[in-house]
């Protein structure tokens, strides 16, 4: 099992090598340089000079490469060229926002979408079944951003059921320590803080979790319906088992390893919705902050968040395949 | 598509298949998806979608963009439905329908181009990884790794940023992230045709490894593809409206996109839903037909399925 975890993470290496090399070359392809954008219309010659220097973009390209990898390795990621704050700082003030939201849209999809493909696989063709897939098919196809709008609309709007926007009400004093509000309104036993942390989180997690919601109960459903017409559970059901016993131990763990590769698959969708839901719900996160940092040649920032996100991507996917290994001693072995 | 010849006709005793009844993959699928009614829905969807998109301009009752009735939109309203107007009016004061059907053509144009796209791209390192060893599918799979690294929407948002604001800029940014989805899954493919008995036959036949590739290898490797480029139309078209929506899309704003048009909305969703609840459906609609299109196409061609 260590052998594999060690294996895999070595294979990770090279890619964020070739991703950090890409970044480079990509952040110095953007029109327009970062000095004249910093400066805007007070651009002097001179003035660009300083910048250029002071942040070393008139180095030969080959050692700022190097400067740069020398300083990720120490952890140091720059500062923002707008507004001076260190990237990094920045970063885990806003991540844990669209963490949050990413983790509420999993945990509707996973909770709702594992019991539901479960029953449509369990009588493929029945009217449940067909109930549950065209719903399914209709989640796959409503844009993120589109249900969004219309559930803010619905429920936030019209029914007054829930906030339209942002991560808390500005009423309740809450105190932060982590930046994930449910969890601080937990560990400082502000209940009314987590609460509302909570409260605010249903509609965009809803939102965000619809797409990946219709996707596992698709693979679930698939898998359910093939492991159903095993032999082993055709004789777990004639020597009289408790048929709940079979639904756990049976059909849920061999139909398990396909749905999980696909909850893995979902962090890159996940990440790129959260950043259409931050934009209809106001939230604060990584998402829109990149946009600014993008249509302001933030270099520094986009780098960082970029490979953040890739590596964050990465590990998923590492956990994903280390998954597969407790979920099925097979893989271990081979 | 080139096929080797058959080393035996089909209606050869040796066989033992009543010609009648043999027929190829992509006869057999043609047939169970004339009878299936998700694939006829799917295929009415995509073809109602294409047709707008081609006579958008003959359609649509009033010019794109004419902005005929700016006067009438204030702060609080934009006139609904009404006679002359359909669905109303937009937020500028042009005819909401008439937009929509403008907007078909936009949609249509940057999904199916951005698609072809990533489909040659992509099968290109497919083909290269899957066909040409072990060494060059070891260089080729680390780059889509790279690729696949990126969350979709963020490398498309890299390379409008690099771009510029264009349909060219939004086309090839759609592309490249379809590209690692298609390169995996022919090099997959490829790989596990590769072990095939009639490749080794060829193999056997002292033919050249190019021809094994490209006319035996392939062929027979393409029906996961196509499935996936039916399915990655429909991701496209909510793409195309995703970037625009983020204010990445298409910058000239004399050009009727659904994106926008949501965009556009935002504001005065709480008077007047329609704005939104249109372009919303034609994203949503349009993006229904290429799926239910794919997985119909998928369901046919997967010989587990064949009865």
């Amino acid at each position: 099992m260590l052998r594999f975890v060690v294996r895999r993470l070595a294979l990770m290496v090279p890619v964020l090598v070739g991703l950090s090399i890409l970044l480079f070359v990509w952040i110095r392809a953007l029109p327009g340089e970062p000095a004249r954008s910093m400066l805007g219309q007070r651009a002097t010659p001179e003035a660009i000079e300083r910048i250029n220097n002071l942040y070393g973009f008139n180095d030969p390209v080959l050692q700022q490469y190097f400067t740069y990898v020398g300083r990720l390795i120490r952890g140091d990621f720059g500062e923002s060229t707008r507004n001076g704050d260190p990237v990094v700082s920045t970063f885990f003030d806003q991540f844990p926002a669209t963490i949050e939201l990413s983790f509420a849209a999993l945990l509707f999809a996973i909770v709702l979408g594992i019991p539901l493909g479960y029953w449509a696989g369990r009588r493929v063709g029945g009217w449940l079944d067909n109930v549950i897939v065209s719903t399914s098919l209709l989640g796959v196809v409503t844009p993120v951003f589109f249900l969004a709008i219309l559930l803010k609309l619905v429920f936030a709007e019209y029914l007054d059921w829930f906030p339209t926007s942002r991560r808390s009400d500005a009423r309740i004093e809450a105190t932060h320590i982590t930046n994930f509000y449910v969890l601080d309104g937990l560990i400082t036993r502000e209940w009314d803080a987590a609460w509302d942390a909570i409260v605010h989180l249903i509609l965009p997690g809803i939102a965000l979790g619809t797409i990946p919601l219709a996707i596992i109960v698709r693979i679930t459903r698939a898998a359910v319906a093939d492991v159903m017409g095993e032999d082993y559970v055709r004789t777990a059901y004639s020597k009289g088992l408790d048929p709940a016993i079979i639904r756990n131990r049976h059909v849920m763990r061999n139909a398990l390893l396909p749905v999980v590769t696909t909850i893995g698959l979902q962090t890159g969708l996940l990440l790129s919705g959260a950043v259409l839901t931050e934009s209809v719900f106001e939230i604060g996160g990584i998402g829109r902050y990149l946009f600014e940092a993008i249509s302001q040649r933030d270099y520094p920032v986009l780098q960082a968040y970029i490979l953040f996100i890739a590596l964050i991507f990465s590990i998923v996917n590492l956990l994903v395949d280390v998954s597969y290994g407790v979920i099925d001693p097979r893989v271990r072995v081979s | 598509m080139t096929m080797a010849p058959p080393l035996m006709s089909p209606s050869d005793p040796m066989l033992g298949v009543d010609p009648e009844h043999g027929t190829s993959l992509w006869r057999g699928a043609w047939r169970r998806l004339r009878r299936n009614p998700v694939a006829i829905l799917g295929a009415l969807l995509v073809l109602a979608f294409v047709l707008i998109a081609v006579f958008a301009s003959a359609l649509a009752p009033y010019a794109a963009n004419s902005r005929e009735w700016a006067s009438e939109v204030t702060l609080t309203s934009v006139p609904g439905p009404r006679e002359g107007n359909l669905l109303g009016i937009d937020r500028y004061g042009s005819d909401l329908y008439s937009q929509l059907l403008y907007g078909a053509r936009q949609s249509l144009i940057i999904g199916v181009v951005s698609t072809l796209l990533g489909l040659v791209v992509g099968a290109m390192l497919g083909i290269l990884a899957g066909g040409l060893g072990a060494k060059v599918d070891m260089v080729v799979m680390r780059i889509v790794d790279i690729l696949l690294s990126i969350p979709s929407l963020l490398l498309a948002v890299s390379i409008v940023a690099v771009l510029g604001q264009n349909r060219y800029a939004v086309m090839i940014a759609i592309a490249s992230a379809q590209v690692p989805v298609f390169a995996r899954l022919l090099r997959g493919t490829m790989l596990s045709q590769a072990r095939s008995d009639y490749v080794l036959a060829a193999t056997s036949l002292g033919l050249r490894r190019r021809t094994i590739v490209m006319g035996h290898v392939l062929p027979n490797s393409l029906g996961p593809t196509i499935v996936q480029a039916t399915l990655n139309l429909s991701t496209a078209v909510i793409e195309v409206a995703a970037l625009s929506f983020l204010g990445l899309g298409e910058s000239d704003p004399a050009v009727a996109e659904w994106g926008r048009m949501l965009v556009a909305a935002q504001d005065r969703f709480a008077s007047s839903p329609q704005l939104a609840l249109w372009p919303g459906l034609a994203i949503a609609v349009s993006a229904l037909g290429f799926t239910l299109l794919g997985e119909a196409l998928r369901e046919a061609l997967d010989p587990k399925g064949r009865r």
